[in-house]
């Protein structure tokens, strides 16, 4: 693992803390005060793992992919609860999108963008804004090719879209269209064919698949996040923690809402 | 009505307005005397300040717009050096002092000049959430995250498992609050991303400690029993239970877990069924072929080679296997993998077998007996009589909360408020096409056999900027007599105090937001909790520091009303174990009744100017005799919707007679 390059920020940031205190904030100036914060932000970036840098990568892809299968409720005729859900899926996984992204920039690392045409998916890579750009965005003790160095073990190429969007199905002929744990270690993705099948799929039927599909993929989020924590010195920055922990929780409590509005589909069907 | 000032940085002192209420100069023409300044207007049509001064703020960190109502600003302290940059979180209050948590420690504030807080303690002890309570001389302090360390260090831990890890409650003395003591620590197994405590009324000599914490299970080899099974494959799981800690008050160090609660139990479970034949072929086909697949809810799942190598490594150091495992080694773990897969699936999805399996944040109120959970998809109500014990009485779920995370009951027990904390408050979901009912409060009454009845939603009403991580948060309940009014955050939505008497038809009050902290990314914050303590408003805001409002009279909240509310005092406070509000009985509480009684044109303008005139010339001259009048009089008018009201008017006229 990466410990000692974790030892080396800490102790850096250590150094960092031990410049930068003052006897007391009220006798600094706005401007030093907004300094020392700032500083104190960035000194925070420098506090991450190549496990938190690939769990931000997979958790965006992950993440694009809920939009998209979202985005189908309204026109395949989803039942108004699933509408619901669905809006607020969209809502909030672009919000985390978002801040993702933003984790990945703010630390002078190419951020993956995904778009979707239909149901075929591109990735594109965001570059980090240079030093001068933005007074807050970029981490002082590293520029991209730095960055690029440090994770060098992070190959940037694996994250083509075929990788990530399932398209490995021939392989795995004669399974059932099922969570695969695809090459990219990115559980729970729908396949290709998972996906137009939803696609396709119309009224109460959509309504059940689109259930069951996005309960398989909250529950990789929720398993990817498992795998961050097991990693030494994983997730010890508080934004990356809270992230994650947020992910873990959020998408396990709407696994259970999703579960029990399929329940309870299951049950009417039956009385019918 | 619309106030929008600039205020410097450091403790901007706004001109502190005493309250001029005093009425000791009353003549004979007391009928006019008494006439107050501020008409009470009701709040079926309150007019807000238009346009809402909230929109448009310029952005700032120390130096950003801002707007307020009905409030008046009189401080804000920025954290103390090594907490500059740091979150600030929740806070608990003693005697005259603030103290407010830090994701780097702990911050005292003596808060006897509110217009400018001293320090009086820093301390440095990283972990976040660092949620606070105080009793007695113990001060306890929560630990969730991974980088929380027993000796308060400040250099993390590197290491999945560490035995410096603290993941639990710490516990202080802070009998000389300038030097806090530590004085013991309880780990958990899932740590303690919030707690609360409760005093239980019938028993002096320990207070309970109910933890929350929803984040992932630490391995066994950190704390050794912590299992993040399936409760049917092992009972003594950390999973689907609250964790409730007995500190005895004479040997605080003593302090341990001394029960875990299933309060869960038999919610939502959905049924399951197992493999069928043609799976199981399948399945052997697969693992002919060499590959690395299993059973899981019905379907066959395959594990990747990459995957697979990473598991490899975690069944080494199980097993203490050196270099590379022989073909026996490999072949035994092959057959271990799915279950370690499982296991991770299991843990991941165990909230879709049997429902919430964690509370994010319970308010316990010993004085009525109950407690509000506000626990992953569910808002639950749960009987603590038995302080050990509890016991779930309802629990309520609803299509538009996505993440119930805290609960606030009305000083009569009579309502509770929960909040939905959307996003997990990292996410701007108070933009203008986020919906009201997402990321907002939701108000349920209390049925008489102790059911939750859902009334309506409650949701800040400026449309905040995507630059504003903003959703529903933590507020508590001012003490107005007779009525409901709470004071809560909204991150960086700022703060909203509304009234929710009517739980059909909440509705602001008053407010403060300033402008996004940025607006190109980086930092974030706003407040976090926002509570009442002995007369003033205390914000914890997550980057800029301490506030503390007073509030200003208006026609929705009177002179009266505000002086009746800091007529009570606490000598503590833990907002998440409710205190009951007691009022003495007061010139301000009376004439308080009476502005609500004017409030409402159910009470003739006869009968309130007689009280009006009749109260304010008791004051003045101390006649004993009009209050006993009116108190008669208010009694047997006492009658239809104002009979509670009419009664504790007289009540207190009566009080204050004698």
């Amino acid at each position: 693992m990466k410990n000692s390059f974790f030892i080396t920020l800490l102790a850096f940031t250590f150094l960092f803390t031990l410049q930068s205190i003052a006897q007391d904030t009220r006798d600094l100036s706005p401007a030093e005060l907004e300094k020392l914060y700032w500083d104190r932000i960035e000194e925070k970036l420098s506090i991450y793992t190549d496990a938190d840098v690939k769990f931000m990568e997979d958790m965006i892809v992950h993440h694009s992919q809920a939009l998209v299968m979202s985005q189908f409720a309204p026109t395949n005729g989803a039942s108004e609860e699933v509408q619901v859900l669905a809006a607020r899926i969209i809502n909030a996984q672009l919000d985390e999108i978002n801040i993702m992204q933003r984790w990945l920039l703010d630390r002078g690392l190419d951020a993956p963008n995904v778009e979707y045409n239909g149901i075929e998916s591109t990735i594109t890579m965001l570059q980090p804004a240079k030093k001068d750009d933005g007074a807050h965005m970029s981490d002082p003790m590293m520029d991209k090719d730095d960055a690029m160095m440090m994770h060098g073990d992070m190959d940037h190429d694996d994250m083509d879209h075929s990788e990530h969007d399932g398209m490995d199905h021939d392989e795995h002929d004669g399974m059932d269209h099922s969570m695969h744990m695809d090459h990219s270690d990115m559980v729970g993705m729908l396949s290709l064919e998972q996906l137009a099948e939803l696609r396709d799929a119309q009224g109460p039927l959509f309504d059940e698949l689109f259930l069951e599909y996005m309960i398989q993929h909250h529950t990789g989020a929720v398993v990817m996040v498992e795998e961050l924590f097991s990693y030494d010195g994983a997730a010890q920055g508080v934004s990356t923690y809270k992230l994650a922990s947020d992910i873990q929780v959020d998408q396990r409590t709407e696994i259970a809402r999703m579960q029990q509005m399929l329940n309870e589909r299951v049950v009417s069907s039956v009385d019918e | 009505m619309k106030s929008s000032h600039f205020f410097g940085l450091f403790g901007a002192m706004v001109l502190f307005l005493a309250s001029c209420s005093t009425q000791s100069n009353m003549t004979s023409s007391d009928m006019t005397a008494a006439t107050p300044a501020l008409t009470p207007l009701s709040l079926a049509a309150v007019e807000a300040p238009t346009p809402d001064p909230r929109v448009g703020l310029s952005p700032g960190l120390f130096d950003a717009g801002d707007a307020i109502w009905n409030m008046e600003l009189l401080s804000t302290t920025p954290p103390p050096p090594d907490f500059v940059g740091s979150t600030n979180s929740d806070l608990a209050f003693k005697d005259n002092y603030i103290i407010q948590g830090n994701y780097n420690g702990v911050i005292i504030w003596d808060m006897t000049d509110p217009t400018s807080p001293r320090l009086v303690n820093d301390y440095v002890c990283p972990a976040s959430q660092s949620d606070v309570s105080v009793y007695g001389d113990l001060l306890f302090i929560s630990g969730e995250g991974l980088g929380g360390r027993i000796d308060c260090g400040t250099q993390g831990n590197d290491t999945r498992v560490s035995k410096d890890r603290l993941r639990g409650i710490r516990i202080f003395d802070i009998s000389d609050i300038e030097n806090p003591e530590y004085v013991a620590n309880v780990q958990t197994c899932r740590g303690s991303h919030t707690h609360s405590v409760l005093k239980d009324p019938d028993d002096n000599e320990n207070v309970y400690i109910y933890v929350s914490g929803s984040a992932g299970v630490r391995p066994e080899e950190e704390l050794p029993g912590c299992s993040s099974a399936n409760p049917d494959e092992d009972p003594n799981t950390a999973l689907f239970r609250i964790e409730i800690i007995q500190v005895p008050l004479d040997s605080p160090e003593d302090a341990a877990i001394v029960s875990s609660p299933r309060i869960f139990n038999d919610l939502a479970a959905p049924p399951t069924h197992g493999p069928s034949p043609a799976d199981i072929d399948k399945l052997e086909e697969l693992k002919a072929e060499g590959r690395n697949v299993f059973m899981f809810r019905g379907r066959v799942r395959e594990v990747s080679d990459d995957f697979a190598a990473r598991l490899l490594e975690t069944y080494k150091e199980e097993q203490e296997i050196v270099g590379e495992p022989t073909e026996e080694q490999m072949a035994a773990f092959k057959e271990a993998l799915p279950d370690m897969v499982i296991s991770m699936y299991a843990r991941a999805d165990y909230g879709a077998e049997t429902g919430p399996d964690q509370c994010h944040d319970i308010t316990l109120y010993p004085e009525i007996g109950l407690a509000g959970g506000a626990c992953e998809g569910y808002g639950l109500l749960l009987d603590i009589t038995d302080p050990v014990n509890p016991v779930r009485l309802d629990a309520v779920a609803d299509q538009n909360f996505s993440y119930w995370h805290s609960a606030t009951f009305t000083n009569d027990g009579s309502k509770v408020l929960f909040t939905d904390e959307w996003g997990g408050g990292g996410a701007p979901k108070c933009r203008e096409k986020d919906p009201y009912e997402w990321g907002a409060n939701a108000i349920f009454s209390i049925t008489e056999d102790k059911k939750l009845d859902f009334h309506s939603y409650y949701k800040l009403p400026a449309p905040q900027t995507e630059f504003e991580n903003c959703v529903a948060h933590n507020g508590s309940i001012l003490p107005v007599p007779g009525r409901d009014i709470m004071i809560q955050s909204w991150y960086e939505g700022g703060v909203s105090l509304f009234d929710w008497t009517d739980p059909d038809n909440p509705v602001e009050i008053g407010f403060h937001d300033r402008g996004p902290i940025s607006v190109d990314g980086g930092g974030g914050g706003g407040s976090w909790s926002i509570y009442w303590y002995n007369g003033y408003l205390v914000n914890s805001e997550i980057s800029r520091g301490l506030d503390i409002f007073d509030l200003k009279a208006n026609p929705y909240l009177t002179q009266n009303e505000i002086d009746a509310a800091k007529s009570v005092e606490l000598d503590y406070l833990n907002v998440q174990g409710q205190p009951k509000y007691h009022w003495p009985a007061t010139y301000a509480l009376a004439k308080a009744f009476v502005d609500q009684l004017d409030r409402d044109p159910a009470v003739s303008e006869e009968m309130i100017q007689e009280l009006r005139a009749g109260i304010a010339r008791a004051e003045a001259r101390g006649d004993k005799k009009v209050l006993k009048d009116l108190a008669g009089k208010v009694s047997s008018n006492a009658s239809g919707a104002h009979a509670d009201k009419m009664n504790q008017l007289a009540e207190t006229l009566q009080a204050l007679a004698s």
